[in-house]
């Protein structure tokens, strides 16, 4: 087990490291100055203090993504909702910071509620949509998302916008629904710490609480829980509900740590994204914060590497593709792992004579 | 000396999931005879038999066919050598007719038409020629076990077969089938085949065999001619040690009902009825038996009564408490246990550890829950070593995946769910099916300690000497009904409990509901 399981490891290393000589090889192929354009993709976003903070805060939003993701996966059920999740989230987020009394401390937590809360809502529509009418959770929540959007944006426009704005944004927020800075430089804000609380959280969620013992038996065979006595479709139930209300927080994060108001104009894609992280995580919460900052670094790095170079940043989706397609091919390097467990095997066989 | 038609030499084979099913096996196979491949469940018997007929790649090892060496990449390939192999779980088209599934792959066409006649005289040709007659016009989904497999028999001799495989046949059929097998493979053998006849039944190799090459634990464990050694020699070399599959049993002393079960009735969508009014009743300290072929209802019956299916009709009380169209949680909490048929499917979480699948059924209960939401890893930590220790489960710990364990290992870890629950009922489904004997004396054992602690025992088996064996009473179930009813097992013989089974004997209704009692 601990074999197979550092064997995971060693092959997302080794997909990674294949993807990032086939990116050089593409630099190569498309750039005047492919090393300076290619140190800039690598190094850039460790170069200045600027760009890590840059950097670490890219991958705060994809950190509960992940994380949510996640959770819907180890039930082995799909979910690429929490796109339109994470996008309600910061609508109601943006609500409750412009509407509310602005109360210290107070006001921030409700803003964070009430993300939570439309996140899960989002997410319930799908479950209920399956339990009641049988309809695929993977084409209603893909319509959330649009529902999410331009229901969000209808709300934003009518109701929040700033009139004074040259183009569609919500009203400043008040300061108190501002996610505190932990350097006021760059806007390093405190996302990242919440982000690892809910690592934490997720993690303490799914190994250590009841529902997460129900979520994860039925990922591991539905038909065995189901003989066991777990309720199946309420499990699969909450942990949509759960995942929803950590891609809503995400959206509330976004809007008040980075930007201080609403100006969404497209659907940002970091629920998309989530499905990555989970994918190179293998569903463990603990994996999910390395995952999406690799992942925010090679985003950070392509954006500088645009900036600095004739390079586009477009690259990154390319690299992202290989990385993937390495990681889930089953054959990559199963040789190799049919090997080292015939060695193993035949040890293990040698020391019970 | 002859040629041997068959040798495998220095077979290994290592599966993806690190198990070593043969580790480094040699066979060999003489012309002409009946040669019984035995050994446990789990011996690797089937993983040598799909090397050879080029299922599995062998890890390394070498196989000779009539004495040149060749390699089989693919089931293509054993074919056309002359090896066919009737596989343990038949793979027939049922919805096909039986013509058309003996040409399957290779139909007789009139220009570009497939003809269903050159189909029909083919079969009936075929059968004809080698005595074992089919209806070529049936649906195979219409017919018995036994006709299914003569089926897959004369597929492989349409296909030019000389070396059949033929692995636990036995396994699916009546003793009446089983002779009817026995007829046609000596024919088969007077007709210049051989024939490797893979079982685990000692009296079924005194029966037909020539030789036998014994395998244990991946490994060759002897190799005789059958008139040379005694079934006892054979137990012996299969398991190392003497075995006796006695199970010490003491006659019942039933208390009051537990279980009563009333005019279950059940038709699957879109078939015809499926269980026609099942009524039976079992008492505390005493086990019921339902004897059986598989697919008369037995599954379907069960899946009712533990919560996993929904019956049409009918009353299932456990201690008094209605439980018909109940959720297995409700049921389990009604205290009743439930070790399901296939282990795989419902029995464990194969990727899970051995410790989280020993709490499926209590995770929420005391000592394991903690407050309203949380677990307590550490109690169920230890209740897992307690049980692994308890049950002897093979595993180097109870945080190791139950996908490494053995089969008789896995089904050790249904067994020790489900026999510490502390059940009043305990329904168990093919409870030693696949596993070794050690294994299954252990689970026999406990199943009537259990018994003696108290609990009704419902057990349903096709393993006719496990339920001669266990049952105190007993029920025959035939094409959804109660065909026979004994309430003692004395005197009663295979032979004609077979007749049951196979829907030839039937008993007066008023002798049928003796199966109630209260
Ligand atoms: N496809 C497979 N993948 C992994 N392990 C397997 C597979 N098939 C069989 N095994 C394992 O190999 C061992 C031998 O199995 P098998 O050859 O089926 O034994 P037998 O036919 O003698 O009962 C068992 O431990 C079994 O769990
Ligand atoms: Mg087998």
């Amino acid at each position: 087990m601990k074999k197979t399981s550092s064997f995971e490891f060693i092959r997302i290393l080794v997909a990674i490291g294949i993807s990032l000589i086939l990116g050089f090889l593409l630099t190569l192929l498309l750039s005047k100055d492919p090393i300076h354009a290619y140190k800039y993709f690598l190094y850039g976003p460790l170069s200045k203090t600027r760009r890590i903070i840059e950097f670490i805060n890219n991958s705060v939003p994809l950190i509960f993504t992940g994380l949510a993701v996640s959770i819907v996966f180890k039930a082995e059920q799909f979910n690429i909702g929490a796109e339109g999740q994470l996008f309600i989230g910061a609508v109601a987020g943006t609500a409750v910071a412009i509407l509310f009394p602005h109360i210290q401390i107070l006001h921030i937590i409700l803003v964070f509620i009430a993300a939570m809360i439309a996140g899960m809502l989002w997410a319930a529509v799908p479950g209920i949509l399956k339990s009641k009418l049988n309809a695929s959770e993977l084409v209603s929540s893909l319509m959330m998302n649009y529902v999410a959007f331009y229901l969000g944006l209808y709300f934003v426009n009518y109701y929040l916008r700033d009139k004074n704005a040259g183009f569609l944004v919500s009203y400043k927020f008040p300061k108190t629904a501002w996610l505190p800075y932990l350097y006021r430089r760059y806007h390093f804000h405190y996302g990242i710490i919440v982000a690892l609380v809910f690592v934490v959280l997720v993690w303490y969620l799914l190994y250590r609480t009841k529902i997460g013992y129900e979520i994860r038996m039925i990922g591991y065979n539905l038909k065995f829980s189901e003989a066991g006595g777990i309720n199946v479709p309420n499990t699969i139930f909450s942990a949509q509900v759960i995942s929803g209300a950590v891609a809503g927080i995400a959206g509330a994060i976004e809007v008040t740590g980075l930007y201080h108001r609403f100006l969404w104009q497209n659907l940002p894609g970091y629920g998309f994204d989530g499905i990555i992280v989970a994918l190179l995580a293998r569903n463990n919460p603990i994996g999910v914060p390395f995952a999406a900052l690799f992942l925010g670094y090679l985003r950070t790095g392509a954006r500088i590497m645009e900036r600095q170079s004739d390079m586009s940043a477009e690259m990154v989706t390319v690299l992202q593709a290989f990385v993937i397609l390495l990681v889930t091919a089953q054959a990559f390097l199963s040789t190799w792992k049919q090997r080292m467990i015939e060695k193993a095997s035949r040890k293990e066989e040698e020391e019970n004579e | 000396m002859e040629t041997p038609i068959l040798e495998m030499r220095d077979i290994v084979k290592i599966y993806p999931n690190g198990v070593m099913a043969n580790k480094g096996v040699n066979f060999k196979v003489m012309p002409g005879e009946i040669h019984a491949l035995l050994g446990e469940n789990g011996a690797g018997k089937t993983t040598l038999m799909n090397i050879l007929f080029g299922l599995q790649a062998p890890t390394s090892g070498e196989i000779f066919y009539k004495g040149k060496k060749v390699k089989i990449a693919s089931p293509h390939d054993a074919i056309r050598l002359g090896i066919g192999m009737v596989h343990q779980h038949f793979m027939l088209v049922p919805s096909l007719t039986v013509a058309e599934n003996i040409v399957l792959g290779m139909e007789p066409k009139r220009g570009v038409f497939f003809s269903k006649e050159d189909a029909y005289r083919i079969t009936k040709e075929i059968g004809e020629k080698y005595g074992l007659e089919v209806p070529p016009k049936e649906r195979v989904q219409d017919l018995p076990v036994g006709i299914r497999q003569r089926i897959e028999i004369l597929k492989t001799l349409l296909r030019g077969a000389e070396l059949l495989v033929l692995d636990e046949p036995t396994a699916v059929l009546t003793p009446q089938e089983t002779e009817e097998l026995f007829d046609a493979l000596k024919k088969l053998v007077s007709q210049g085949k051989t024939i490797i006849f893979i079982t685990h039944k000692l009296r079924e190799v005194k029966e037909i065999g020539d030789r036998i090459t014994v395998l244990r634990n991946g490994k060759n464990a002897g190799e005789a001619l059958v008139k040379d050694v005694t079934e006892e020699d054979m137990s012996r070399m299969m398991v190392g040690r003497d075995v006796e599959l006695i199970i010490h049993k003491t006659p019942s002393k039933p208390g009051e009902v537990i279980l009563h079960v009333e005019n279950i009735e059940y038709t699957p969508p879109g078939h015809n009825k499926l269980l026609k009014g099942i009524s039976f009743s079992v008492r505390e300290g005493e086990i019921l038996g339902i004897a059986g072929v598989e697919g008369n209802g037995q599954r379907e019956l069960i899946e009712i009564l533990t919560g996993l299916r929904e019956g049409d009709s009918g009353s299932v009380k456990v201690r008094g408490k209605e439980l018909f169209g109940a959720t297995p949680r409700e049921i389990r909490l009604a205290s009743v246990a439930h070790i399901p048929e296939d282990r795989m499917a419902r029995g464990v979480a194969a990727l899970a550890s051995i410790e989280e699948n020993l709490v499926v059924d209590r995770y929420f209960l005391p000592p394991f829950s903690k407050g309203k939401f949380s677990i307590d890893v550490k109690k169920i930590h230890e209740n897992g070593e307690k049980l692994v220790k308890e049950f002897g489960i093979k595993a180097k710990s109870s945080v190791v995946p139950v996908e490494m364990l053995s089969g008789g290992n896995i089904q050790k870890v249904v067994v020790a769910r489900e026999f510490t629950s502390n059940a009043k009922l305990i329904i168990a489904n093919q409870p030693t099916r696949g596993i070794d004997v050690g294994a299954t004396e252990f689970i026999r054992n406990r199943l009537v300690d259990e018994r003696d602690r108290g609990a009704a025992v419902l057990l349903v088996s096709a393993d006719l000497m496990e339920v001669m064996q266990l049952s105190d009473r007993l029920i025959v179930m035939y094409e959804g009904e109660i065909v026979g009813y004994f309430d003692s097992l004395d005197g009663l013989t295979e032979q004609e409990l077979g007749k049951y089974m196979l829907g030839i004997k039937k008993d007066a209704p008023e002798k049928i509901k003796e199966a109630v009692v209260s």
